[in-house]
């Protein structure tokens, strides 16, 4: 009876301890986003006062965002199409060329294989800020500076070594079988290639292809350094400058924010089951 | 073919020399077939990473940007920062995930729906919340002291005008942006744990904080330590948190190598000493690099 007693007051206390951290929890990840709603639903005026809620919320900020109606968010709808133009090339490209090394890697018969991945692996490692002095000179011997092509340029170079990994990883589960059986019928290596390779690597394709969009609708240094001209700014060196700019109206920098932040976190909230295998590091060995 | 009549031998002799011609051209064409698809990948490889390696090394070279560098005041901050950054917000980073990562294995809808609340901080784009922190901790108008303000009348710190609180706002950001993936990886470490371990050790009577250390540290350990590694890898290379947190201010207090290596290549003009600040770094980052790569030939834990 006692036991019993214990052992229900013992749960009760479990389960008031989880309820606290749940609280903690949701307090810890809300606030900055709080911050960000309360500051975009002020009037301008409202942004410097020692309120907790917003007294008299308006969605002002974000009409004035919508029509591009003040000078630093002039050309807010252009910097979207920006940023999600180069998105769009780079998940592209990233899937094109990261599909074809990982199966020459693992499904030809190809010596050289090991090179492809040890390259990957050490593109992997290198910190991208790092090679952001040279590759900014790079781009001026290339000719490429202020236009988005260098910056699809790097962020398929840092998005494609993860693509390899995760591919190899998901093609090592689609039986060779299947490759040796068509190989048999007289099927080249392409027709291997589009007809059973690529529709069986779905899931990991579209894994990839959110992680690759993401990237570089995040991306900032690189677009930063890259990009000069009022009309090639992507989103967030846009956000920059307006954060940078000596009175920045802080409630349309956080509702410009908060209208950034939306397509990827609906994008990662669709995708999320598809990419819980894929955008998590891929699988972990027991 | 252990038994063979000498006819039946020389019938097929000629079918199988077709054969071998057939799969040796095969052979040689798949190898082209095979050079045509990594094309792609080696041009890219080529022209962005071992390129700019050699220029950035090149770039480099010049011993007298060291030694304009180390007689920099504001380098051995740097440095001192980043050490801080890497020792302290990746170390307490992951050890919160590890924690929480078992709370998040308890079932239920509620813990379900709290997970998606807790994945946002990463499922949404660094800048936006970085800023908004930048603005939340704001001395005079932000919403942490006027929180502190309404519940204590007292005023809060000024939290990016002192260099301390300010390299700590900058792990707090960090942090709060990236304690959400790392549990995730944790959770998904912990899921590969068969249950029936935790069964057996309950069975024999083990509490569950003997559950913990004897049968998910030995078996989360590899995956620990190539998180730890990959984790300080990326923060030596982070500059967001930095740039839109504390700005590298007050007076240039808070710049990690990363910051002021841009800083010095785009701000001063001056590349050579910029990529100096960059390679600097490299006692750092090879070591941590070798060691991941030693973890990840041992094969426990796969990218």
């Amino acid at each position: 009876m006692s036991l019993a007693r214990r052992a229900r007051r013992n749960r009760l206390g479990v389960e008031t301890a989880a309820a606290v951290l749940s609280a903690l929890l949701i307090v810890w990840t809300l606030v900055p986003l709080y911050n960000m709603v309360r500051v975009a639903l002020q009037e301008k005026e409202d942004v410097f006062s020692n309120s907790v809620i917003p007294e008299t919320p308006t969605l002002h900020s974000f009409w004035t965002v919508f029509k591009e109606s003040y000078w630093l968010l002039a050309n807010f709808w252009g910097q979207m199409a920006n940023s999600f133009y180069i998105g769009i090339v780079v998940a592209s490209l990233t899937l094109i060329i990261g599909t074809l090394a990982a199966f020459t890697i693992g499904r030809m018969r190809f010596k050289q294989g090991w090179m492809l991945s040890n390259a990957a692996l050490m593109t992997y490692m290198i910190p991208m800020s790092f090679l952001a002095i040279p590759f900014y000179g790079i781009m001026g011997k290339y000719g490429l500076t202020n236009n988005p092509i260098a910056v699809i340029a790097v962020e398929v170079t840092f998005a494609t070594p993860y693509a390899i990994f995760i591919f190899s990883q998901y093609g090592a589960s689609i039986p060779m079988e299947l490759d040796e059986a068509a190989r048999i019928d007289g099927a080249s290596p392409p027709q291997i290639f589009f007809k059973i390779y690529l529709p069986l690597m779905a899931p990991a394709l579209v894994a990839i292809g959110t992680y690759a969009l993401l990237l570089s609708w995040n991306e900032y240094l690189y677009a930063f350094l890259l990009l000069s001209s009022e009309g090639k700014l992507t989103v967030p060196v846009g956000l920059g400058k307006f954060l940078n700019s000596d009175e920045a109206p802080w409630n349309y920098l956080m509702a410009a924010a908060i209208l950034y932040a939306i397509p990827p976190m609906v994008i990662y909230y669709a995708f999320r089951r598809k990419m819980s295998g894929g955008l998590t590091m891929g699988g972990v060995k027991g | 073919m252990a038994v063979n009549t000498w006819a039946g031998d020389a019938a097929l002799a000629p079918v199988e020399r077709r054969q071998t011609t057939r799969r040796r051209w095969w052979a040689s064409s798949e190898r082209l077939w095979a050079l045509a698809f990594a094309t792609p990948y080696v041009c890219v490889f080529v022209a962005f990473v071992i390129y700019p390696i050699c220029y950035g090394l090149w770039l480099g070279s010049d011993p007298a940007s060291y030694r304009q560098l180390f007689a920099d005041p504001v380098y051995p901050a740097a440095v001192v920062n980043t050490l801080i950054y890497l020792l302290v917000a990746v170390n307490l980073k992951l050890f919160l995930a590890l924690l929480l990562s078992g709370f998040f294995m308890r079932k239920g809808w509620w813990n379900k729906a709290l997970l998606v609340i807790f994945i946002l901080p990463w499922a949404a784009p660094a800048i936006p919340g970085y800023i908004s922190i930048h603005w939340m901790l704001n001395g005079q108008w932000g919403l942490i002291n006027n929180i502190i303000w309404s519940l204590f009348q007292v005023d809060g710190p000024p939290w990016l005008d002192s260099s301390w609180y300010a390299l700590g706002s900058v792990i707090y950001a960090h942090i709060w942006k990236w304690l959400p993936f790392w549990t995730i990886i944790f959770l998904a470490g912990r899921m590969a744990i068969p249950r029936e371990l935790y069964e057996a050790a309950a069975v024999d009577g083990a509490s569950r904080f003997h559950q913990f250390r004897h049968i998910t540290i030995p078996l989360i350990a590899g995956l620990y330590l190539v998180c730890t590694l990959l984790s300080a890898i990326w923060a030596l290379g982070d500059f967001n948190a930095v740039r839109f947190i504390s700005g590298g201010g007050p007076a240039l207090s808070t710049h990690v190598l990363a910051t002021l290596g841009i800083r010095n290549a785009f701000e001063l003009g001056n590349p050579a000493l910029g990529m100096a600040t960059v390679l600097s770094a490299l006692p750092i980052l090879i070591p941590l690099v070798a060691l991941l790569i030693r973890q990840l030939k041992k094969g426990q834990v796969e990218l």
